[in-house]
């Protein structure tokens, strides 16, 4: 058996730093919302989501009904769909167990790093990868719980801009090598502007279309060994 | 229903929610392999992908600092682009952030 990469460790050190601060908030925002201890590590826990765990908070604060929140996470959830088809299309042949844990790690940062990674992926990689950004999600929700109203106030602003910064290092990179990566990469993110400006779609639906509009044609136009 | 009981409830459906659309894809889409237009439609989602999650959540991402926020996100794209990898870009654009929300 090969052994546990390391390399998918340290491919998650990054998302661990940027998780942790966003995690805290949330650790945080949930103790003042009434939230108990057990509770909160309960939704960092297995729902691992964080755009829809702060919805959930705001969504609770508001008396919305049970099946409305969950509706509405699954729609902010679905472009997970698509970055899994990705990652699941790229695995090695392996174990159909790891398969199911693999699936779970899945987040917007945990893909991001795994989809541009050189190769075949493999879960010797990607578990590690994703155990060490959930460890930093996890973590950073016990410590903003407990201690997190002890942050500056203008820390606790200055991070949210954390986890767009590494998307943004996750792709340049890319970009230098490619010319087609960034074309796609600004009309995917005009588009979902575009969208999100004029309202038609439900929040949740903006960039799911912004993505598959964008992608469906730059596979049409693009040729494979251009790209 | 009790509060404790709810919330529960609520992580639960919270976690279908999240999980499924996570797993399926792992499910279905196991070791064929898939036509020419489908490998390129999955090759270019991560450009796609991550275009979308930068724009325009970013500029969204200091409350109601939406120009800092754009000064941060520029500076760690200077940062990426140089080769600066993915922890100094992170921590270039936090403290280009906290530099503009002090002054």
């Amino acid at each position: 058996m090969k052994r546990v990469s390391k390399a998918g460790f340290m491919a998650g050190v990054p998302i661990f730093l940027g998780y942790f601060p966003v995690a805290m908030a949330f650790g945080l925002l949930a103790k003042t919302n009434g939230i108990t201890l057990e509770e909160t590590i309960g939704f960092s826990a297995l729902v691992f989501a964080g755009a829809s765990q702060f919805m959930a908070l705001n969504l609770i604060q508001s008396g919305a009904a049970f099946m409305e929140i969950v509706i509405a996470t699954l729609l902010l959830n679905f472009r997970h769909f698509l970055m899994s088809a990705t990652v699941a299309s790229r695995m090695e042949t392996g174990s159909k167990w790891m398969r199911l844990l693999v699936a779970f790690g899945i987040t917007d940062e945990t893909f991001a790093v795994a989809a541009t990674a050189e190769g075949k992926l493999n879960y010797h990689y990607l578990l590690p990868l994703e155990f060490t950004a959930y460890s930093g999600w996890l973590s950073g929700t016990v410590c903003g719980f407990i201690m997190g109203a002890a942050l500056p106030e203008v820390l606790q602003k200055s991070m949210g801009i954390g986890l767009y910064a590494m998307f943004v290092a996750i792709l340049l990179p890319g970009v230098r090598k490619n010319m087609w990566a960034g074309v796609l990469a600004v009309a995917a993110a005009l588009v979902h502007t575009g969208l999100a400006w004029v309202k038609v779609l439900p929040s949740g639906w903006n960039i799911i279309a912004a993505i598959i509009l964008v992608t469906a044609v730059g596979a049409w136009f693009i040729k494979e060994q251009e790209a | 229903m009790s509060h404790t009981m709810s919330v529960y409830g609520l992580i639960i459906g919270m976690l279908l929610a999240t999980y499924l659309p996570r797993l399926i894809p792992f499910l279905i889409l196991s070791d064929r392999p898939l036509p020419e237009y489908w490998r390129k439609f999955l090759k270019f989602i991560p450009f796609t992908a991550l275009g979308a999650l930068i724009f325009p959540g970013s500029i969204q991402a200091v409350e109601g600092e939406s120009f800092i926020a754009l000064l941060g996100i520029i500076a760690a794209g200077v940062c990426a682009w140089f080769n600066g990898g993915i922890i100094l870009s992170v921590v270039v654009a936090v403290g280009v952030v906290g530099l503009g929300l002090c002054f």
